[in-house]
Formats: structure tokens, C-alpha cells, sequence
């Protein structure tokens, strides 16, 4: 096996405890901050591509309309287009994120094709004000950033001016980069409205390893020792490498093992029938003595 | 049935089919909305959903089998965010929010509204005497776009028409339209800004009144101070009254970041930002409002005291929708 001491698994600093009413923890994770930015970005693509579309539209309501002789009607269903417009901007940009974000899904489709969601930090009732309050919060993380960095291309030579925008950009940074000076990610809005926004990944059931290796049981027996070289930590690695597969990855790992347990090899032997064999014995080891009370963490513990 | 070696084996085995049927409800449930499945099949849900989470409980006990913990893991999730989330009508939270949320949330901030209407009202008068004794001041308190030459070099002629005529040729819905939007954002953005310690929003507020201030003291040395009384309160009632508040809940917002008392700061902030929102919602709608009165019925009515009139009876009724005891709110 490759993977040695006692580094913790990867991701362990995102777990977070979230027990429900039932008593059982659900052990969320947090969104990272690079798939909270991708999302965003994301988001900010589909409201610019809508935006675009919608402007498309209008204009090309505005040439139809243009082409109309009469000019009462016109002047009617022009100021009718300007209307929609400006109210179809508003709405898209406050209540974009607002109106999916309440659906039963609680997340954007930026949010939903990274698998993430918003959920109340205190566990409960992903209410309504909370929605809007955190997406309120983006026209100081988002718009106000923005603003000074519109205004620094037209501050021009004017040295105050300058540094006037420099000050509101780093002003302005801090609270677009709040997420990365907390542990939990939270943004003001999540600061504010007392969400967070966790992972939700919809996983396939897998198949049992030990259903799909069934066939190859039988050609191989371990003796006690060698069904206990190894404990928990080492068998997850080595289900892992069963279900990616990759042929270089299990001759390497099948040799560590037979060197660990002083396995012959006999002829006409697999690495990958070797491998699955000894995952179903090392299994069926150690679950038995997790019913007895016995969890053996890895190979280094002696219990 | 094949022979199974292992309990984690059998275990699965056996409880499978009820992890599929909760997967395959919860795929429904989050495609479109619970609309879509019966009644038996709702009130299935819950039960599955104990049912799952006992398995992840006995498999975190006895199964070394990494993916299949995972996999009971996020079904629970998903399945405790629908057993545990929001999932009133669209209607049933209407009515909640006007019957009650709302009124009640802008009453509870009322302290925040006083010192939100104090601002202002200090910023104006000191706007008016400002420019009143020096109008000088008035170009560096009014930008020039939004003065359109209403500045102390016009004319009472040029005022007076500014008062009384329909604004030109722009069509009044998409006046209001456009003013709509604007002030909404404004809004909003003195709500969101309120969490850097409310002195943003304060100085928002206090230049929101400045400007007040100094267009009153140029109609004034031209004696319309009254005429412009009307030209504004008719529906800056409603829209002025809608960014006090807006300042008012960044204000309880920024107060409870910056002094949590004995909460942790978090829950503090995070307490506030909920009592406070339900109120930026309304001025939203309020803005509506105040959109279609400067819009349409500004132009059109055009006596003074039934300008007055209108603002009077607007105040009475925002007044008496926020602040009169009300019995609580029961779905009907």
C-alpha cells in the first residue's frame, strides 16, 4: 500500500457536523472556494448569455416595430419595449439568484452543476428572508467592486482620483474576498442571512465489490494472518483502486501486498483476481471484528 | 439468491430496494415539485427517509464498504433537506408575508427607521440653509444630471414649468418604469451596505436629504417651496419612507455586526440579516408604488392640494399598515 502514517483523508477540512432531529450526523462538506467562484462564474455566464438574448430580442422587436407605419402605435409598443427591458434587467439582476435559490433544489444551475446548495447553518428551515438577505449582500460583493473598477478606466490622469479608486477597490476587494478569510466559506450574504452552502452530490449506487467478484472467489485462501496485514484505512485505499482499474496502479499495488503477506504467485494468477480475492477476505476480516467492537484504523493499529 | 458471504453483504441486500425507491421519488421531487407525486407517495417519503438513515447509521457501524456509506450519505441529504425544507405554497407565503412578516419586521425596526428619518431630515435642513445663504453650494450638492437646470440662476418661469409640465415626451410607464429601477437599486444597495458599520448607508442617507434640502431652498427663494412640497410628497412620501427604511435595516444590520452584545457575532449578524430582509422586500414593492405615483398620477393631477392629498393619505396608510396592532395571521 502506498499510503503511509497518519495524513488526514483528503477533504477532512470541509466535513462539518450537521446532526438531525433523528440524532444521526450527516457529515456535510462545505463548498470549496473554488467551486463556489466557478459556480458564480458560471451563473454570471447564463445571466450575460439571458441578457444578451433578451436585448436581441427587444432590438429585434424595436426593427419590427420600426417598420410599422403608424405612429401613435409605435410610439405605444416602443415605450412598451423599454418597459420590459429595464424591468427584465432589474429582475435578472436581483432576483436571479433569489427565485432558483427558493425552488426545492436551493441552488442556482451554477450551483447545481457543481452539486453544491444553500442550507441554513443552524440546520433548520432554509427560509425565504434568508434567501433574499444573502443575494442583497452580492450588490456590495459584486456591483460595488465592479463600480470602482469601471470607474478606475475613467479616473483618467487625475492623481486623486486615482487613489480615491484605489482605496474603494481595495475596500470593495475585502468584502468580494470574504469567503477566503473564514473557515466555512461563508460570504457576507451567508454571514448575513445565516446560510452556508454545502455540497449535496447526487451519487450512483455502486456495485458491491464483493457481488461483481464472486466469480473469482474460491482459487484463492488467506490464512488468518494474512486476512489481518492490514485494517481500514488500507482497505478503502485498495476498493479505490479496484474501481478505477488501472492495470499499472493494481500490478504495483498487487506486488506490495504479496510482499506484505508472503503470497506465492501462482501460474496463471491475475493481479486482478489476486486483488479482489484478498479485498473480499480482508473485508470479511475485518467485519467481523467491527462486530465485536473491534474498529482497526490501519495497519500500524495493533487492536 | 445468490450466496452472500459477508453481513454487510445481506445488509445491503436487503435494504436496497428501499435506498432505489427513495433515490427515484427524490429525482421527481427535485425535478419538478412535489405537485407531481400523490399522496401515498409524499407521505412515503418521510418514512424512507428514516428508514435510509437508520441503514447509514447500521452501515457506519458494520460496512467497510467506502461507497456505499457515501452513497447513503448524500441520499440522506438530499432527503433531509426535503423532509426538513420550506415547502409552503406560493400563496400560503404571499399571504404570510403581507399579513405579518412584513408589517411586523418594519415595526420591529422602528428605533433604526427614527434615527434613518433623523438623518434625513437633518440633511435637509442643512441643505436648504446652505444653499438658501450660499448658492454656491448648489452644484456641489446636486449633480448636474439630475438638476436638468433647475439650478438658482432659472427663472420662476422656467421652475414653475418644470412643476407642471407632463415631462416632455417620454411616455409616463416608462418613466415610471425607469424610476422604479432606480430607486430600488439604490434601496438595496443602502441595505447591503450597512454591513460595512452603517456609515455608507448614513452618508447615502444624509446626501439623499442634502439634495432634498437644496432643491427646496432654490424653488423657495423663487416662492414655490410650496408647489414643490406637492411636485415631491406626492409620491416621495412613499419613496422617501422606502429608503429610510432601506437605510434603517442596513442600519440594524451593520449595529448588530459591530456590537454582537452576547451573542456570538455570527449569530448576531446572521439574526439581523433575517429580521431585516423581509423589509427590503417590501421597499421594493413600495418603490413600485412610488414608481407609478411620480409617473403617472404626478403628471396627471396637477392642483397642488390634491397633490397634498395624496401624500397625506399615502403616509396615513403606510402609517396605519405598519404600526396598528394587528391580530396574528392565520392561514386561511
Amino acid at each position: 500500500m502506498t499510503v503511509t502514517g497518519s495524513a488526514p483523508a483528503p477533504g477532512a477540512s470541509q466535513l462539518r457536523e450537521l446532526v438531525t432531529p433523528e440524532g444521526i450526523d450527516l457529515r456535510l462538506r462545505v463548498g470549496t472556494a473554488g467551486e463556489r467562484a466557478a459556480a458564480f462564474m458560471l451563473d454570471a455566464v447564463f445571466i450575460i448569455a439571458t441578457l444578451v438574448v433578451f436585448i436581441l430580442l427587444l432590438g429585434a422587436a424595436v426593427a419590427a416595430l420600426a417598420s410599422l407605419g403608424v405612429e401613435e402605435v409605435r410610439d405605444g409598443l416602443g415605450s412598451a419595449v423599454f418597459i420590459v427591458g429595464l424591468l427584465g434587467f432589474f429582475v435578472l439582476r436581483n432576483f436571479y439568484f433569489v427565485l432558483f435559490e427558493l425552488g426545492t433544489r436551493a441552488a442556482t444551475p451554477g450551483k447545481r452543476i457543481l452539486s453544491l446548495r444553500v442550507a441554513a447553518r443552524d440546520g433548520g428551515r432554509l427560509t425565504s428572508e434568508a434567501v433574499f438577505a444573502r443575494n442583497a449582500m452580492r450588490e456590495i460583493e459584486v456591483f460595488l467592486p465592479l463600480t470602482f473598477l469601471a470607474a478606475s478606466g475613467s479616473a483618467g490622469g487625475d492623481p486623486i482620483a486615482g487613489w480615491v479608486v484605489l482605496l474603494g477597490i481595495l475596500w470593495t476587494g475585502g468584502f468580494a474576498l470574504f469567503p477566503l478569510f473564514n473557515r466555512d466559506r461563508l460570504r457576507v450574504g451567508d454571514f448575513v442571512a445565516g446560510t452556508w452552502v454545502v455540497k449535496s452530490p447526487r451519487q450512483k449506487l455502486t456495485i458491491d465489490l464483493l457481488d461483481a467478484l464472486e466469480s473469482t472467489r474460491g482459487a484463492f485462501t488467506f490464512t488468518p494472518d494474512q486476512a489481518s496485514a492490514y485494517g481500514i484505512k488500507e482497505l478503502h485505499v485498495l476498493e479505490d483502486v479496484l474501481r478505477r482499474k488501472d492495470p499499472k496502479t493494481m500490478a504495483a499495488v498487487a506486488e506490495r501486498i504479496r510482499a506484505k503477506i508472503a503470497w506465492r504467485r501462482e501460474a496463471g494468477e491475475t493481479d486482478a483476481g489476486f486483488l479482489a480475492a484478498y479485498y473480499g477476505a480482508l473485508r470479511g476480516r475485518l467485519e467481523t471484528r467491527l462486530l465485536f467492537g473491534h474498529r482497526r484504523k490501519d495497519k500500524f493499529d495493533k487492536a | 439468491m445468490k450466496d452472500l458471504q459477508l453481513k454487510s453483504q445481506r445488509f445491503r441486500a436487503e435494504r436496497e430496494g428501499d435506498w432505489r425507491r427513495l433515490e427515484g421519488l427524490l429525482a421527481r421531487v427535485e425535478g419538478r415539485s412535489a405537485a407531481g407525486l400523490t399522496d401515498q407517495e409524499l407521505l412515503a417519503i418521510p418514512v424512507l427517509y428514516r428508514a435510509t438513515l437508520s441503514s447509514l447509521s447500521v452501515a457506519r457501524a458494520t460496512s467497510l464498504d467506502h461507497s456505499l456509506i457515501d452513497y447513503l450519505e448524500s441520499l440522506s441529504t438530499r432527503a433531509y433537506f426535503f423532509v426538513y425544507g420550506a415547502r409552503a405554497g406560493i400563496r400560503q407565503r404571499l399571504g404570510r408575508f403581507f399579513g405579518e412578516t412584513w408589517p411586523a419586521s418594519v415595526k420591529a425596526l422602528w428605533r433604526e427607521t427614527l434615527v434613518s428619518f433623523a438623518i434625513t431630515a437633518a440633511a435637509t435642513v442643512v441643505g436648504y440653509f446652505l444653499v438658501i445663504n450660499d448658492p454656491s453650494w448648489y452644484g456641489g450638492l446636486i449633480p448636474g444630471g439630475l438638476a436638468e437646470g433647475r439650478d438658482p440662476t432659472a427663472t420662476t418661469a422656467f421652475l414653475r414649468h418644470t412643476l407642471y409640465d407632463s415631462g416632455g415626451k417620454t411616455p409616463l410607464a416608462a418613466l415610471a418604469a425607469y424610476l422604479f429601477s432606480h430607486n430600488a437599486q439604490i434601496a438595496i444597495f443602502a441595505f447591503a451596505l450597512g454591513f460595512a458599520f452603517c456609515l455608507p448607508t448614513a452618508f447615502l442617507l444624509a446626501q439623499n436629504g442634502l439634495t432634498l434640502g437644496a432643491m427646496f431652498a432654490v424653488f423657495a427663494s423663487h416662492g414655490l417651496g410650496f408647489q414643490l412640497g406637492g411636485w415631491i410628497f406626492i409620491h416621495g412620501v412613499t419613496e422617501l419612507y422606502a429608503i429610510i427604511l432601506g437605510g434603517a435595516a442596513g442600519f440594524r444590520i451593520g449595529w448588530r455586526v459591530a456590537f454582537p452584545g452576547d451573542r456570538s457575532r455570527l449569530d448576531a449578524a446572521a439574526e439581523a440579516g433575517r429580521s431585516a430582509a423581509p423589509v427590503i422586500a417590501g421597499v421594493v414593492l413600495m418603490l413600485v408604488v412610488a414608481g407609478l405615483l411620480e409617473g403617472f398620477a404626478r403628471q396627471l393631477i396637477q392642483q397642488d392640494w390634491a397633490r397634498y392629498a395624496i401624500a397625506g393619505t399615502t403616509l396615513v396608510i403606510w402609517l396605519g399598515y405598519f404600526y396598528l396592532p394587528r391580530r396574528r395571521w392565520r392561514p386561511a
